[in-house]
């Protein structure tokens, strides 16, 4: 190779980056949406006064608006059920989707109603630029106590970057509802499971 | 006599962790004894720890009780320098001997967090967590009322943790038993919040508790890098 092509390669490798850089752009890097959306989920939980006064149903609101349009909750629950998934008709995964999303605004909402002041910190992502699956590292610290990592896995999609699970102190959300979900379907197939999830979101 | 104790509760611990099953596999042997005892936990937790833990928190400063878990963490940096040592993981233990010496010498015996101010971390090493890191499995789970989930392998080390705690070198009895009842009733808040969290999220708590337990311990023994599990999807 002749010096002058390799001069040439070295200016073009710039311009390369900077046109790689804004295809990446067109789509929000997945850790700029966690801090985004835990930003702004943040504020209003510390400037709503009706949140602040702990109604539920306003919580509730803030959830189903500001975090579910990040989270694919089709994945989560198919990896939850693991490989009784396949064993699901189309309309039985459909409801196992739309009740344990319902479970999981709830319990959330209940965590989010008990909030103190608190402080998240965001770690750099380590990832290259064309990774469709990485986790997004943050801690929670609140005064006086440990800090918390709290982990987002995350996928590429069409629609940008959504979570697939959540990994609290090393606690991943999918894994603890495979054990229940494996349990209630040894119990009485899919649909005890779905029963149970019913009666437990009408409680 | 405690050294007698401590021996025979590690050999013991050996021994039934022997026969357990590979890591990340649940092993409940006594699951119908463990159902049992997490169903008497649920109403002590309900009648007797909600009830105290809420006197608590309503007649002691919250710096107070920030200073009481500041103690119980201090005694536990100092186990983590055994832990750190006994497994080899020096930068660790240079942390927590530095946390210990700070806080010990300047924060009023371990009352004052300074350590954690200046950002020296928490190594956070345990004695169950130094018998998973040699290759000591769970062995069977155990959920105990009031202690809450463990296991064989975990639940020595917590043994090991009180028979060796230097609170039990507290020379006044009447002191020493204040600190006991003191250490254990600030655990009281955080638990029956968490017990609280459980009821919601979970379809069967008790299946909940333990693999969150098991989850959480697999964690901190790989240094929050735990080996991938191998689930079927």
């Amino acid at each position: 190779m002749t010096r002058f092509t390799m001069n040439l390669l070295r200016g073009l490798l710039p311009i390369g980056l900077a046109f790689l850089a804004t295809a990446a752009f067109a789509q929000e890097a997945p850790d700029v949406l966690v801090k985004r959306v835990a930003g702004e989920v943040l504020t209003i939980i510390k400037s709503d006064p009706k949140v602040q006064a702990g109604d539920q149903q306003r919580i509730r609101e803030v959830v189903e608006s500001k975090l579910l349009p990040y989270f694919d909750f089709e994945r989560i629950t198919a990896l939850a059920m693991g490989r009784n998934w396949r064993q699901a008709n189309a309309e039985q995964q459909k409801q196992l989707v739309d009740q344990f999303r319902a479970l999981l605004v709830r319990t959330y909402s209940g965590a989010l109603a008990q909030y103190r002041d608190q402080q998240m910190d965001y770690k750099p992502l380590r990832s290259d630029a064309n990774a469709t699956e990485v986790t997004v590292r943050t801690e929670v610290i609140r005064s006086g106590q440990a800090p918390v990592q709290i982990d987002y896995a995350m996928e590429k999609t069409p629609s940008g970057w959504k979570v697939y699970d959540v990994i609290v102190g090393g606690v991943s959300l999918v894994t603890n509802y495979r054990d229940e979900f494996n349990e209630q379907i040894k119990n009485g197939g899919v649909d005890n499971l779905i029963k149970t999830l019913q009666a437990k979101n009408s409680k | 006599m405690k050294r007698t104790c401590a021996v025979a509760a590690l050999a013991c611990a050996m021994l039934l962790s022997g026969c357990a099953t590979a890591p990340g596999k649940i092993y409940d042997p006594f699951e119908a004894s463990n159902r049992a005892m997490f169903a008497i936990n649920e109403p002590i937790m309900e009648y007797v720890a909600k009830p105290i833990a809420q006197f608590y928190v309503a007649v002691t400063p919250s710096f107070f009780r920030t200073a009481v878990s500041n103690y119980v963490n201090n005694i536990d940096d100092l186990f983590s320098i055994v832990n750190d040592a006994l497994q080899g993981k020096w930068d660790k233990m240079g942390n927590d001997m530095g946390r210990v010496m700070i806080n010990t010498g300047f924060g009023f015996g371990g009352l004052i967090d300074i350590a954690s101010d200046a950002g020296i971390p928490r190594g956070m090493e345990d004695f169950g967590q130094t018998f998973g890191y040699w290759g000591i499995p769970q062995g069977p789970y155990l959920f105990i009322p009031l202690w809450g989930p463990t296991t064989v392998r975990d639940g020595t080390g917590s043994i090991l943790r009180l028979v060796w705690s230097p609170t039990n070198e507290i020379p006044n009895v009447a002191v020493r038993n204040v600190v006991y009842g003191l250490v254990t009733v600030n655990e009281a808040p955080g638990a029956v919040d968490a017990m609280k969290l459980v009821d919601q999220a979970s379809l069967d708590p008790y299946t909940f508790v333990r693999r969150s337990y098991l989850q959480r311990r697999e964690y901190l023994v790989h240094d929050g890098k735990p080996p991938p599990e191998k689930d079927d999807q």
